[in-house]
C-alpha cells in the first residue's frame, strides 16, 4: 500500500481527480462525441459546479452530524472546485480558442452567460487564494466577511449556466434545488438562532435587573 | 362483462418483437449466405451501400469544401421533439414511422394536393449540394446534401400572385416523439416560415439524403428543409405540410422566445444573441487547440442572397 486506508484525507484528495482522470481517458479513447472541445469544457465545468456545491453542503452536514473537523474538508472541496473551475478557463483560453484573443475579446463582451462565469471565477480565485491558515490569520475578522462571497460565486455560477442553454433546463434546475435547499439550510439555523436570542435577551435582562436591585 | 372471443395466449408463450426480429434477420442471413455462398459481413455492407454513389454536383455546391467526417453529423443533431440531448435524439430518432409519406401542399396555390413521397422524387432530379450549415449554439459542419430545390417543387402546384411567405410544419407522432407526448418547451408540431423570396431562392433546397445515401431519421428524414444562409433551427426536418401565405408565420422558437430568434434568423457575426456571441464557431472535427472558425455574414453566402435583404435593418429583422 502506497498510502494509509485509514488516511481518509488522502483518500479523498485522490478521488477528487477521478473525474479528471475520466476526462482524460476518455479524450484518450475518443469517448467525447461529435463536439469533444465542447464536451471537455462542459465536463470541467460541471465539475467546478459539482465541488462548489459540495463545500456548501459541508456546513449543514456539520451542523445535522455534530461531526466536528470537516473545516479541513470543507477547505479541500472548495480548492478542488477552484481547480476544477481554473481548467475550465484555461480550457476556454487554449484548447476552444487557441489563444486568438481577438476572438476572445468579442466572446466575452457578447456573451452574457460568460461573464456571471467570470464573476464566480474572480470569486472563488480570491477565496482559495486566501484559504491558508497564514492568511486567514492576516485578514482575521475580515476572512469571514470575504468568504461569505462563496454565496455570490453559488449565484453567478447558477445564472452561468441557466443563460447558455436554449432550452433542456433539466440539470441547472436540479442543481438550483439542491443549492436552494442548502441555502435554505442556513437561513432556518440563522432565524432560529435569532428566534432563540429574542427568547433569551428579555431572560437575561430580568435576570441582571433583579441583581441590580439587590 | 368480458366476452373472451378466443383463448388467451399467455404472455409467456409470445415473442418478443426484438427477439422475433432478431430470428428473420438470421433466417434471412443464413439463407443468403446458402444462396450467394457470402459471408454475414458481406450481407450486412450490401445493406449499407450507398443508394446515390455518383450523384451530379449541383451548380450551387460548395465543392471546395471538405465536409464533416459523416458519423459526426449523425451523432449530433438538435431533434427537440425526441431529446434535448443530442446524442440520445440519434438512438429515439429511430421510432419515427417515415414510410409511406406524404406531402400536402396548400394555401395561395393553383394546385394544391397531398403528394407521395415516391412520387415528388421522381418528378424532380436529385442533385447533392455542399452545404455549410452553421447553428444558431455557435458550432459548424460541412454537409453533403442530397435533394432538389424547393423552387422545383413549388413550380408544380404554381403559387399564385398573393403568396407571400411560406409555412413548413414537422410531422406530429406523439407515440415515437416523447417531447410531443409531453408537451415539453416548444407549442408542436415544429413550424417554421421563409419569404416567398427566400423560398424560391436556387439555394433554399429540400433534403432526402447526405453523403450519398438516404437521410437518417436523426438529420430529418424523409424530407428536411435545408437554407444553407440561415441559422440551422430554420433548416425543419420531417416535412409534412407546406403551405403558402400572405401573411407571414410564426416559427416554433420565435413564439418561445421571440426576442431571442427571429423570423429571418439570417447567419450573422455582428448581431449577437441576447446570451451570446456569434462571432465564430466551433467547426466539428476540428482538433483541440485549434481556433474557432471566424462567422461570416450570410454563413458566407452574401455574394448570392445579400440582395434579398437590401435596405433591410438586419439588427432589427434578426
Amino acid at each position: 500500500m502506497i498510502f494509509q486506508i485509514n488516511n481518509l484525507r488522502s483518500l479523498t484528495v485522490l478521488a477528487c481527480l477521478i473525474p479528471l482522470v475520466g476526462l482524460v481517458l476518455d479524450i484518450g479513447l475518443d469517448n467525447l462525441g461529435s463536439n469533444p472541445i465542447q464536451a471537455l469544457h462542459i465536463r470541467l465545468g460541471d465539475w467546478a459546479l459539482r465541488f462548489l456545491w459540495i463545500t456548501l453542503a459541508i456546513t449543514p452536514i456539520q451542523t445535522i452530524t455534530k461531526w466536528r473537523g470537516m473545516t479541513e474538508y470543507r477547505q479541500l472541496f472548495g480548492l478542488y472546485a477552484f481547480f476544477y473551475a481554473s481548467l475550465h478557463l484555461l480550457a476556454y483560453i487554449f484548447i476552444d480558442h487557441a489563444l486568438m484573443w481577438k476572438m476572445i475579446g468579442i466572446d466575452i463582451i457578447e456573451s452574457s452567460y460568460i461573464w456571471f462565469g467570470l464573476l464566480a471565477y474572480i470569486i472563488i480565485f480570491l477565496l482559495a487564494i486566501s484559504s491558508p491558515k497564514s492568511a486567514k490569520k492576516r485578514l482575521g475578522k475580515s476572512w469571514k466577511k470575504l468568504h461569505r462571497f462563496i454565496y455570490f460565486a453559488a449565484g453567478a455560477a447558477m445564472i452561468h449556466y441557466f443563460w447558455q442553454l436554449k432550452g433542456n433546463l433539466a440539470e441547472p434546475l436540479f442543481y438550483l434545488i439542491l443549492i436552494c435547499m442548502l441555502l435554505g439550510f442556513r437561513a432556518m439555523v440563522w432565524f432560529k438562532n435569532r428566534q432563540l436570542s429574542v427568547m433569551m435577551i428579555p431572560k437575561a435582562r430580568k435576570l441582571i435587573d433583579e441583581s441590580s436591585d439587590d | 362483462m368480458i366476452i373472451h372471443t378466443h383463448k388467451n395466449i399467455p404472455s409467456s408463450e409470445i415473442t418478443d418483437p426484438l427477439v422475433f426480429k432478431q430470428r428473420r434477420d438470421i433466417i434471412k442471413a443464413m439463407a443468403a449466405i446458402m444462396l450467394t455462398g457470402s459471408s454475414i459481413r458481406s450481407v450486412w455492407a450490401e445493406n449499407s451501400k450507398p443508394i446515390w454513389p455518383k450523384i451530379a454536383k449541383s451548380e450551387f455546391s460548395n465543392q471546395d469544401l471538405t465536409s464533416t467526417p459523416s458519423e459526426l453529423v449523425k451523432n449530433y443533431t438538435n431533434y427537440y421533439e425526441f431529446s434535448f440531448n443530442k446524442e440520445d435524439s440519434t438512438k429515439l430518432a429511430q421510432n419515427l414511422q417515415i414510410d409511406p409519406w406524404s406531402v400536402e401542399i396548400s394555401g395561395e396555390v393553383e394546385k394544391p394536393g397531398t403528394f407521395h413521397l415516391e412520387d415528388i422524387l421522381q418528378q424532380l432530379s436529385l442533385e447533392e449540394y455542399i452545404y455549410r450549415f452553421r447553428c444558431v449554439e455557435a458550432w459548424s459542419m460541412v454537409v453533403p446534401w442530397i435533394g432538389f430545390s424547393l423552387r422545383d417543387l413549388l413550380h408544380i402546384v404554381k403559387p399564385l400572385s398573393s403568396a407571400k411567405f411560406v409555412r413548413f410544419t414537422s410531422v406530429y407522432q406523439p407515440d415515437s416523439m416523447p417531447n410531443q407526448g409531453k408537451n415539453a418547451m416548444l407549442a408542436w408540431p415544429y413550424v417554421e416560415g421563409l419569404r416567398i423570396d427566400e423560398a424560391t431562392h436556387p439555394l433554399t433546397i429540400l433534403a432526402t439524403g447526405m453523403y450519398g445515401d438516404k437521410l437518417p431519421k436523426q438529420n430529418g428524414a424523409p424530407l428536411r428543409l435545408v437554407v444553407p444562409w440561415k441559422y440551422g433551427f430554420k433548416s425543419i426536418k420531417a416535412i409534412v405540410k407546406i403551405e403558402l401565405l400572405k401573411r407571414p408565420p410564426i416559427s416554433s422558437w420565435n413564439k418561445f422566445a421571440p426576442n431571442e430568434y427571429g423570423f429571418y434568423a439570417n447567419v450573422n457575426p455582428d448581431v449577437a444573441h441576447p446570451r451570446w456571441s456569434q462571432n465564430s464557431e466551433r467547426l466539428l472535427g476540428s482538433g483541440f487547440f485549434t481556433a474557432r472558425r471566424q462567422t461570416e455574414l450570410f454563413n458566407g453566402y452574401g455574394e448570392q442572397v445579400a440582395s434579398l435583404y437590401n435596405d433591410m435593418d438586419l439588427r432589427h429583422f434578426f
